[in-house]
């Protein structure tokens, strides 16, 4: 019973990265942007926050200068995409193929450093329940912060103006500008809140989910994050729920490996991948279904007067 | 303020500039990168633009390291002109590599230098089937081929990893995740002593000629584009988007397969975890700089490997991380999009 509650425990850590990460992404889709580019944000933000702890030693710098470094490169991509209309699947390729690069680049000094281990947070009394303490209340606080922040932007986007703005961005783009909202400042506020995400995500992993840095240590997590936006057919409790459920199944590796599970290494640490593609099938098996849910307008420029 | 005026047509001069004003917008922020890292930047810029055409043999690594770069880009480029978002081309490359290792595992000393041909084709093949799991669930399922092609890449990492590690591994390797080094007859036949470059590079010339036929000398050509620019007219025309997608993603499966078998009974002569080089995403930066046209690509490959070069050079003898050249690619990547509009917009100066 004790290894199931670590793997619970193991599995909401996992999941919260990839939950921040979606959510940032979920933003930039209902505005109706896709960014390609996650991947290559997280590992620019990992290595920016992790060099941030390093240096000051606070994590709440460490955590600022993911999301900066995120919110930066989506900044850019936003510039392209939005003000000078280039291709949002290229330009988010670039995003990633340059951040891996960059992030290899500026990361070579620290791939020896260590940080010490970061303390968790119990929560008061709970987390002295025997088992669930363990498994539920004994994290960082960034895990519980990231599901008020899924239960915030569920608020922000189905029960406030400027969430019925930002949804109206993506739904039709043309309809938004003609009530006179600014399209592509909406679209940019939009992406670049999304980058921050993504960089939170990223320093996440660098700084309490490892905490090292090692080159490409991101190893697709933001590409998963980005079908998963896809499963949860853009709604954010379900993207929370699939980010748990896709944490699991990264952590469900090394639960099998430890209970002796005679099967290559290999082919374990395929199983999150595997996963996604085999989910994303399924979900996307029903081309109606996709379609009633999905921003309408999203990944095609909008450029007024055009 | 500078606004954008959209050209009643594209521009066919900023079409080719476009790709030289990147460039140079990258060797500018190069420089500076240079100076901020406290090196000097003529020596850097030469590591990477002079050093690789110095000699007849450097000329030879400068083709050796193009010749994939080429062969996946053409098959990307078929692809990109058919709006099917192929990315995982690194992924269909290490499949060949896998493919290609299986047969050449198999020659020995009695073996003729006809392996060689099985070879190739387990290559093709290999890259062919990995290729078509993405059409598959794409063309079934409805599944995103960018999400599919991208997840089979780390995948096919994992292959790799556990073929080389588990049942082929060398038994005298030292618990290297490696094969044995393929027998020579399996060897891919060289074009000149003292020099790495083999026959590889007169596929790579035919695949451009190939290319260049199909896209625009046939008719399935011209179907697999009208469908990437115009699906509702490729509808009305009857050309069938199901086949553009199986057409797109086997051509570029094979192609990178092909590299994938070249590059292990070529240069590297064994099946190693070191196999996955980052070829098949530079490669899609090949076919963007390259316009997605045969000829431009052969520029551009011989271009982002003069990068990969200027990268190691710059590792050995200016002590920088390797990790440069795949700065410096992104860049390229970036500054190409930002000069692309000049493609398609007007810059005017309105108050």
């Amino acid at each position: 019973m004790e290894s199931y509650a670590l793997l619970i425990a193991a599995t909401l850590n996992a999941g919260t990265v990839l939950a921040l990460a979606s959510l940032g992404l979920l933003i930039n889709e209902k505005a109706g942007i896709v960014n390609l580019g996650a991947e290559g944000m997280m590992l620019c933000a990992a290595i920016a926050g992790f060099a941030a702890v390093v240096h000051t030693g606070s994590d709440v710098l460490g955590f600022a200068a993911g999301m900066g470094a995120g919110a930066l490169l989506a900044l850019i991509f936003g510039g392209l995409v939005i003000w000078l209309n280039t291709n949002q699947y290229a330009t988010g390729l670039a995003v990633s193929l340059f951040g891996a690069g960059f992030s290899a680049f500026v990361g070579i000094g620290y791939v020896q450093e260590k940080i010490p281990a970061r303390p968790s947070f119990a929560v008061p009394y709970l987390a002295d329940i025997p088992l669930l303490g363990p498994a539920l209340f004994r994290h960082h606080p960034l895990v519980y912060l990231t599901v008020v922040l899924a239960l915030g932007l569920i608020w922000f986007l189905y029960r406030t103006r400027a969430g019925l703005v930002l949804r109206s961005v993506g739904e039709s783009p043309e309809s938004a500008h003609a009530l006179g909202y600014p399209v592509r400042r909406i679209r940019l506020l939009a992406v670049v809140a999304g980058g921050a995400l993504c960089g939170l995500a990223g320093a996440y992993l660098s700084i309490v989910y490892t905490p090292l840095w090692v080159e490409g240590m991101v190893a697709g997590k933001g590409w998963i994050a980005l079908a998963l936006t896809t499963f949860a057919t853009w709604r954010p409790a379900r993207v929370l729920l699939g980010a748990y459920l896709f944490g699991g199944v990264t952590m469900l590796q090394f639960h099998l490996q430890g209970i002796g599970v005679e099967v290559p290494s290999q082919f374990l640490t395929m199983l999150p991948y595997v996963s996604t593609i085999v989910v994303l099938a399924l979900i996307s098996r029903n081309p109606h279904w996709i379609r009633i849910n999905m921003p309408t307008s999203i990944g095609k420029p909008f450029y007024p007067g055009s | 303020m500078l606004k954008l005026e959209a050209r009643p047509q594209p521009s066919k001069l900023w079409s080719l500039a476009s790709p030289v004003l990147a460039l140079l917008v990258t060797v500018l922020i190069g420089v500076v990168l240079f100076v901020a890292l406290d090196k000097d930047p003529v020596s850097g810029l030469q590591m990477f633009f002079w050093e690789p055409i110095r000699s007849a043999y450097a000329l030879g690594e400068l083709t050796v390291k193009a010749t994939p770069l080429l062969l996946i880009a053409l098959g990307l480029a078929v692809c990109f002109r058919s709006n099917v978002w192929n990315i995982g081309a690194e992924g269909q490359y290490v499949l060949g590599a896998i493919a290609a290792s299986g047969v050449a595992l198999l020659a020995d000393k009695t073996t003729g230098s006809w392996i060689v041909v099985p070879i190739i084709l387990a290559g093709i093949l290999g890259g062919m089937f990995w290729a078509g799991i993405t059409a598959w669930l794409r063309d079934r399922f409805n599944a995103n081929e960018i999400l599919v092609s991208l997840m089979l890449v780390y995948v096919a990492v994992q292959v790799l990893s556990y073929m080389v590690s588990g049942p082929w591994k060398d038994p005298q390797g030292y618990n290297f995740p490696q094969t044995k080094t393929f027998d020579l007859v399996t060897r891919i036949p060289r074009l000149f002593d003292g020099s790495r470059v083999s026959i590889g590079v007169f596929l790579a010339l035919i695949g451009v000629i190939g290319t260049w036929i199909f896209l625009f000398r046939t008719r399935a050509g011209f179907a697999q584009q009208v469908g990437g620019l115009a699906p509702a007219a490729a509808r009305y025309a009857g050309f069938s988007s199901r086949r553009a997608l199986w057409v797109a993603l086997l051509v570029s499966g094979g192609m990178a397969g092909l590299a994938g078998a070249l590059e292990v009974a070529g240069p590297i002569g064994q099946l190693t975890s070191y196999v996955p080089a980052g070829y098949g995403f530079a490669a899609i930066i090949v076919a963007f700089v390259g316009r997605l046209h045969p000829v431009g690509m052969v520029f551009s490959a011989l271009l982002m490997s003069m990068f990969y070069i200027g990268g190691e050079l710059a590792q050995s003898r200016l002590g920088l991380p390797k990790s440069l050249t795949g700065v410096f690619q992104g860049l390229l990547l970036f500054t190409l999009l930002a000069c692309d509009t000049l493609v398609n917009y007007r810059l005017k100066w309105k108050k």
